[in-house]
């Protein structure tokens, strides 16, 4: 095998620039020269093997909890025939080379890190092992078939010969990378399918781990002297400040410099309580803004008002309106979703340090292709001069995609030469966060005389999540980000995000609500809001039709493999169908998105005096395909199936006067310990295409609480959350 | 100058009193392992022990930790039952609010080495975790209260 004159100067090159952090957290990239001794061998952007038997591997995704790093770390070790002892992982920085096949973008969202990269990483692994046994049965003359890849070793059995992984480095490198190497039979997994502690949990649990907001010159050194910065936002949407006291806020001890930004008025200081004082002395005069008569009633009146207009025709097949006209019997029922804010536990932050000839970010973010891109915009340099350092994120939840609190740190690191941070208040994060967009739905169905489903006429209404951010993404009046989970593009990247019932005469319109709340994709985005609004109204037509809202279901699953095999799994598993005890709700629900099938019975009861809903039990049933770590699989289930009762029982952002009045987890409340039941997740054995997980607990979820509900008290709750008070207004207006 | 004893090591820091313990921790002392998240005491992920009782670092002025004495996370053994519970447990997710859950379990266990089921829930109702680790935090506890039997060290 030849070596091309490019690839070893390739690999000369890159070595400079990978021969390989060492620090805890792996930012700092260390001089080549510190390192000069150390042969590497990296057939790809992932993986690293160094001539002390070490295997790094860097992961392009960002690490919020879901168990990233991990996971992709199986796939690349199990491949390469590592062991996991002689594995280290490192987040990788920002590179065209960890976009996501599927996305386009380097970006941790849609439930797609496993989606985009099952494939890819597996190659990756497999090729290095291929290159690894060439290298060995090159050194020994021996025929490669001979050969055997064991746990970071070549042998050679006949002459019970063996070479380290990192004996071999020098020499793999100068193989030729195989394109299509041979895959392991999964019978060969040798770390896939199997439960592997997540390697983020012991420094997180030794306060050791580094998130956004803790960079500072202790972690990296280039840091000294680092100011920290707040801002004064606007408290309502379009408000501008017409007046704010440089002065005093200047003349607080510690504060080093107020700037005017596109965001607000800066305030830089030494210290966070200097920044503070300093925010506070501002007193900043701001004008009404754009809608000052805005809070919530408006938004909801605005909004189920809407469902009356003309709206923009999505999806129709057969005649919906003429089926429903002649059916034997039809519902309808209008519901809405209200804004729930992201609220992750660390509000949004980001350090940067613009030099002449170099930019740095650290930040938690969940897209390091726009956090290079609107960093290289500010600082006019060339992206491979922005440095993106992706730290760990204190949650991510589709939040930190939206990488609006980058620029704010670039610019006024660009213009003080300074590095900065700039941390967001919990104020700022909930009163400037881009909520999971409101939605309305109108739903009529109609069923014939056997009391199936033979037409579904609906109407949605939702705040655009992408016109404010790209007005391109808006295909004839539609954004299809607020329809995932209903509707979607035929080639979209995120797999059967529609309907899945079977409905002969369906037609599907969607209206775009004019307000001027800023929304963004929310975990599993609109899939939630959708879901609610689907499978509620489902369980409706079931019980105009007198069927068990299972089998409703099924009948119109017939051709449906996945969705009938985890909607019968749930079942089995929760009893469905047996005897409850007196008081006691079950209900059922299922959804598919990101290419995963769930389906969730909840189990709660209700205390018609105080409104109080309780939650006994929820159970849920999986299929995703094939499973890469279980454990790590069925705690993003049990999260999101919590983060979904939240939704479903307690959250609501409040607005009043144009602006955002909710502020902090005193006036938004998040479901605590004492609400939380007991979770069962259930993953169904499928060979089937591998899907996403880390969404998925999401949808079912609320629409499994209010059609327990329903089977409790009779009662049919189209809106959430089920607060006490609408609790009791919904069982006043039944009994009324 | 302000005089603070953390984790048994003295420091010497120059801030007014009313500046909250929390940012002198983090930002001046560089110990990141305490976190901010609200400011308002309601989420519990700033809690650190003064004097053995847990307590937000959000709400109290350094000026009132003088002459007590701070643990953070850093400062709980790393062979604390606690700690080992939430690795074997797996609890953490995003693990943001951990250390201030763990600090508070901490001090729980301290005081009630054997908590009922109800007890655990009623001192543990007023921490957040946006990632809904709460059925593995009440393992971890469990977990924990069964390694400190067995002797594990109780810091």
């Amino acid at each position: 095998m030849t070596t091309s004159i490019s690839r070893r100067a390739f690999l000369k090159a890159s070595s400079l620039t990978i021969a390989v952090s060492v620090t805890p957290f792996g930012y700092t990239i260390l001089n080549a020269a510190e390192k000069k001794d150390l042969k590497t061998f990296n057939p790809n952007v992932w993986l690293h093997i160094t001539s002390d038997n070490k295997v790094t591997i860097y992961i392009g995704n960002s690490e919020m909890g879901q168990g990233a790093l991990t996971a992709q770390s199986m796939i690349i070790a199990d491949e390469l025939e590592a062991d996991w002892k002689q594995v280290q992982i490192r987040q990788g920085g920002a590179k065209d080379a960890f976009k996501s096949p599927l996305l386009r973008a380097q970006i941790t969202v849609a439930s797609a890190s496993m989606r985009g990269f099952y494939e890819p990483l597996r190659k990756a692994g497999a090729a290095g092992r291929t290159m690894l046994i060439k290298a060995a049965a090159d050194t020994w003359k021996v025929p490669e078939g001979e050969c055997k890849a064991v746990l970071g070793t070549v042998k050679h059995e006949k002459s019970k010969r063996s070479l380290t992984y990192g004996q071999l480095c020098e020499k793999a490198a100068k193989i030729e990378i195989p394109r299509d190497p041979p895959l392991k039979n999964e019978s060969e997994f040798r770390y896939m399918g199997k439960t592997m502690p997540r390697v983020d949990v012991p420094e997180k649990v030794r306060g050791k781990a580094v998130y956004g907001l803790d960079v500072n010159d202790s972690n990296v050194k280039e840091l000294k002297g680092m100011l920290y910065a707040v801002i004064a936002r606007p408290p309502a949407y379009g408000a501008k400040p017409h007046s704010f006291d440089r002065t005093a806020a200047e003349q607080v001890k510690g504060v080093v410099k107020v700037m005017e930004i596109p965001m607000g008025i800066a305030v830089c200081a030494t210290s966070t309580e200097a920044a503070l004082k300093g925010k506070d002395a501002l007193k900043v005069q701001w004008d009404t803004g754009s809608l000052p008569d805005m809070d919530n009633a408006y938004i909801e009146k605005l909004m189920i008002a809407d469902l009356d207009r003309q709206g923009v025709k999505v999806h129709e097949v057969g005649d919906a309106k003429k089926a429903i006209g002649e059916a034997a019997k039809k519902v309808e029922a209008t519901y809405y979703i209200p804004c729930v804010a992201h609220v992750t536990m660390e509000p949004m932050n980001t350090t940067a340090y613009v030099q002449k000839d170099r930019c740095d970010v650290w930040a938690p973010n969940q897209n390091q292709t726009a956090c290079q891109g609107m960093a290289a915009g500010i600082t006019k340099l060339a992206p491979d001069k922005v440095h993106i350092h992706t730290t760990f994120l204190g949650c991510g939840l589709g939040r930190r995609a939206f990488t609006n609190f980058v620029p704010e740190a670039v610019m006024i690191s660009k213009a003080l030469e300074k590095p900065v941070k700039v941390m967001w208040t919990r104020e700022d994060d909930i009163k400037h966060d881009r909520f999971r967009a409101p939605m309305t739905h109108r739903i009529q169905g109609g069923l014939d005389a056997q009391g199936r489903l033979i037409g579904w006429y609906h109407k949605t209404s939702a705040i655009s999540i992408m016109k404010p951010v790209n007005p391109n993404a808006i295909k004839d009046g539609v954004d299809y980000y607020c329809l995932w989970g209903l509707w979607d593009v035929p080639d979209s990247p995120h797999w059967n995000d529609r309907i899945q019932y079977e409905i002969p005469n369906l037609y599907i319109e969607f209206l775009m609500a004019d307000l001027p709340i800023l929304c963004w994709p929310w975990r599993a985005v609109q899939n939630g809001p959708n879901a609610f609004a689907i499978e509620s109204f489902i369980d409706e037509l079931a019980h105009a039709a007198g069927k068990d809202p299972l089998e409703f279901r099924l009948q119109s699953l017939k051709n449906n493999k996945r969705a009938s095999r985890v909607l019968e799994t749930v079942a089995e598993k929760a009893g469905w169908g047996k005897a409850i005890p007196k008081g006691r709700g079950r209900g059922i629900a299922q959804h598919a998105c990101f290419g995963t099938w769930i389906a969730v019975v909840a189990d709660l009861s209700v205390d018609e005096k105080t409104g109080k809903v309780e939650m006994h039990k929820v159970v849920a049933a999986v299929d995703c395909g094939p499973v890469i770590n279980p454990g790590p699989l069925v705690e993003q289930i049990e999260g999101g199936i919590t983060m979904a009762l939240s939704t479903a029982l307690k959250e609501e952002v409040k607005f009043a006067k144009g602006g955002v009045a909710t502020s902090n987890f005193d006036n938004y409340p998040l479901i605590r310990m004492s609400e939380v039941p007991e979770i069962e997740v259930h993953i169904v054995k499928s060979t089937d295409k591998i899907g996403g997980i880390g969404e998925l607990g999401i949808p079912a979820t609320a629409p499994a609480v209010a059609n327990a509900f329903f089977n409790a008290t009779g009662v049919r709750i189209r809106r959430i959350p089920l607060t006490p008070e609408r609790v009791l207004a919904a069982i006043k207006e039944k009994k009324a | 100058m302000i005089s603070l004893n953390v984790n048994g090591k003295t420091y010497r820091v120059d801030v007014p009193d009313d500046v909250p313990l929390l940012w002198v921790i983090r930002d001046h002392l560089k110990l990141t392992g305490t976190k901010y998240s609200c400011g308002i005491g309601e989420c519990g992920a700033c809690t650190v022990h003064i004097n053995g009782k847990a307590t937000r670092s959000c709400t109290i002025p350094v000026g009132e930790a003088k002459g007590k004495k701070i643990t953070t996370i850093e400062g709980l053994p790393e062979d604390h039952p606690v700690k080992r519970a939430w690795i074997q447990e797996q609890v953490p997710q995003c693990g943001y609010c951990q250390p201030g859950v763990m600090m508070q379990v901490a001090a729980f266990l301290r005081e009630k080495p054997t908590p009922t089921a109800d007890q655990i829930i009623s001192k543990m109702d007023d921490v957040i975790c946006r990632c809904g680790t709460y059925l593995r935090m009440k393992k971890g506890i469990q977990t924990a209260v069964q390694i400190a039997g067995k002797g594990g060290k109780k810091s």
